[in-house]
């Protein structure tokens, strides 16, 4: 089932002519509405009218999520705040969160958009969907509630946590339909066979899997320990939240994206040029109809490649590459967002430990595990191993406490971290390793 | 009857330990007693030496972090029993071991054990009013 067939299956040529339009009316907008924005265009040279072609948008400024943390909390808001129905926002641990809001029409939209998701995984009104993604102002757990609702399939609201509790409603309920993280599907799975209960006996058939990153090899092992087809969903709270790209159930091969409302280019990280066709890059996305918060070029740091090339599920939409990775060095860590720099601050205000870390991720089983390696010296030497360990569970505790994830920390010689005169590198992701 | 103890933190990987004899070896630092406490992650070398400076001097220069800890070496009767009236004395006066190691001396009849106590003075103290042996820590060292 397709659900918006006029949309999802436009000629590109056609497509192309309403992306045009509607990025004129953008431009507009902001350029009158968004003193950001204003700003921005005027130090460029350039005005809404020079917007000819598609191919202009190269033209204006590119939008970071820095901007929009300067202009917290509703700074780069383009309509009057009577208009904004709905705010969510970042967590804000990486500093000022970053905050969106949503008109009724943005709404509707996302509604709208998360619907076409499930359809392009094959769900339909006679689906239950059961939510394990939080609801709050983190935007998983409602957008996916307002879009299965839109579908007109039965939404069934668990947000995060209970994992037990979680398993006896899929069960009980009968869920045709999982939304959560990757990992946590696997937690489910293992969790559900202590319990004695056999995921693949009940009735689920899809999962809509998203919030962090997750390999083929992970997907293979979803698929087979829950029996379902296990896709991918793509979104991000600046632009709008889940639902922004959406792999198909026929082909799952790259996520389709919203075209008709969001303008995708591929950009080099280093320098902003685009890249060349089918290469890997810097996503960045302009927002073609939102009304709340429009966005000009955000980059979203996420690096994935486009296909535009027709798929088989019928429709136009180019896809993307499931993201392999960030152009900058924010971690994914179950879901959560880990930077080194917050990493070195707890270090650093326990008990003055050495500024010389490394962060290590891997995948224990599901589990995306975070080692902190700190070096050890001078005063936070002892001779007693319990010392030793009680520092490194207060490094831990403080990690869980600031950042909400549990790292292994492991106490290491002095100037055995490589020290580089440029960009340390601090992190060592072996996650995608086996992909 | 304090004596110094060279403690040096190593991570758990191979070679690191050679790495630290090379050293002495090469300062001619003569080992008196050893020590190694781990966890499956990094390990902690108590070393009593002959020449306590060089030896913290060496492993400080190559990169080491090296710790200074007071132990007290006690003399105990090589017999059934001989550290068991030492440890109930020390219970009896509420003194801690924080930890301890023991060598046997090569003329038979008594041992030697290093304490790292949490009380050092007190347990000093103790010791002397019970007439229990030390050693000094020049003759440790010569040992």
């Amino acid at each position: 089932m397709i659900f918006d067939i006029d949309k999802e299956t436009m000629p590109r040529e056609e497509l192309e002519k309403l992306q045009l339009k509607r990025l004129k009316q953008l431009c507009e907008k902001v350029y009158a509405n968004v003193p950001f924005y204003t700003k921005k265009f005027k130090e460029l040279g350039i005005e809404p009218k020079d917007i000819k072609s598609l191919s202009d948008l190269s033209k204006l400024p590119f939008t970071e999520k820095q901007d929009l943390r300067n202009h917290y909390p509703f700074g780069l808001f383009a309509v009057s705040r009577e208009n904004i129905v709905r705010i969510h926002s970042s967590s804000g641990t990486t500093g000022k969160a970053t905050v969106v809001g949503y008109t009724k029409r943005d709404i509707k939209n996302w509604a709208d958009m998360m619907a076409r998701s499930f359809a392009i995984a094959g769900a339909t009104p006679a689906d239950s969907i059961h939510n394990a993604y939080g609801y709050g102002l983190f935007t998983g757990g409602l957008g996916v509630h307002y879009g299965a609702e839109a579908l007109g399939a039965t939404i069934i609201p668990m947000s995060g946590g209970a994992t037990r509790r979680q398993i006896m409603v899929i069960k009980d309920f009968g869920a045709t339909v999982l939304c959560c993280t990757p990992s946590y599907a696997l937690y489910l799975y293992e969790t559900g066979k202590e319990m004695g209960i056999d995921f693949r006996e009940l009735p689920l058939k899809t999962g809509i899997f998203g919030a962090e990153p997750w390999t083929e090899s992970m997907r293979r092992e979803i698929e087979d320990k829950l029996n379902i087809k296990a896709l991918d969903i793509y979104g991000l709270s600046e632009i709008m939240g889940p639902g922004v790209a959406m792999e198909c159930a026929e082909a799952q091969d790259g996520l389709h994206i919203m075209e008709d409302h969001f303008l995708p280019e591929i950009i080099n990280p280093e320098t902003g040029e685009p890249v060349e066709p089918g290469e890997v890059g810097e996503l960045v996305i302009t927002t073609l109809t939102k009304e709340g918060i429009p966005l000009i070029r955000y980059r979203t740091r996420d690096l994935t490649k486009l296909n535009y090339t027709p798929c088989r599920c019928g429709r136009t939409l180019a896809r993307m590459q499931r993201v392999t990775g960030r152009s900058d060095d924010m971690l994914i860590i179950r879901g959560v967002n880990v930077f080194p720099s917050q990493i070195e601050s707890i270090l650093i205000e326990t008990e003055g430990l050495s500024p010389h870390y490394m962060l290590e991720i891997h995948r224990d089983g599901n589990l995306d595990i975070l080692t902190v390696k700190v070096e050890v010296a001078g005063t936070t030497f002892s001779d007693e191993i319990k010392n030793l360990q009680t520092l490194e569970r207060k490094i831990q505790r403080n990690i869980k406490e600031f950042l909400g994830v549990t790292a292994r920390i492991k106490l290491v010689e002095p100037k055995s971290i490589e020290r580089s005169a440029g960009k340390a590198q601090r992190i060592v992701d072996l996650r995608n390793e086996n992909q | 009857m304090k004596c110094d103890q060279l403690s040096i933190f190593l991570e758990n990987r191979s070679g690191r330990l050679a790495e630290v004899t090379r050293l002495l070896s090469e300062a001619k630092v003569n080992i008196r007693a050893l020590s190694l406490a781990d966890t499956s992650d990094f390990g902690i070398l108590r070393l009593i030496v002959s020449d306590f400076e060089t030896a913290q001097k060496v492993l400080k220069d190559a990169g080491f972090t090296v710790g200074k800890t007071t132990v007290v070496a006690v003399v105990v009767n090589d017999k059934p029993g001989g550290l068991h009236s030492l440890l109930d004395m020390l219970r009896d006066s509420s003194i801690n071991v924080e930890y301890m190691y023991a060598f046997v001396q090569q003329s038979g009849d008594s041992a030697v054990i290093i304490f790292r106590f949490d009380r050092t003075e007190q347990a000093i103290e103790l010791l002397t009013e019970k007439n229990i042996p030390m050693i000094p820590s020049d003759e440790l060292c010569k040992l």
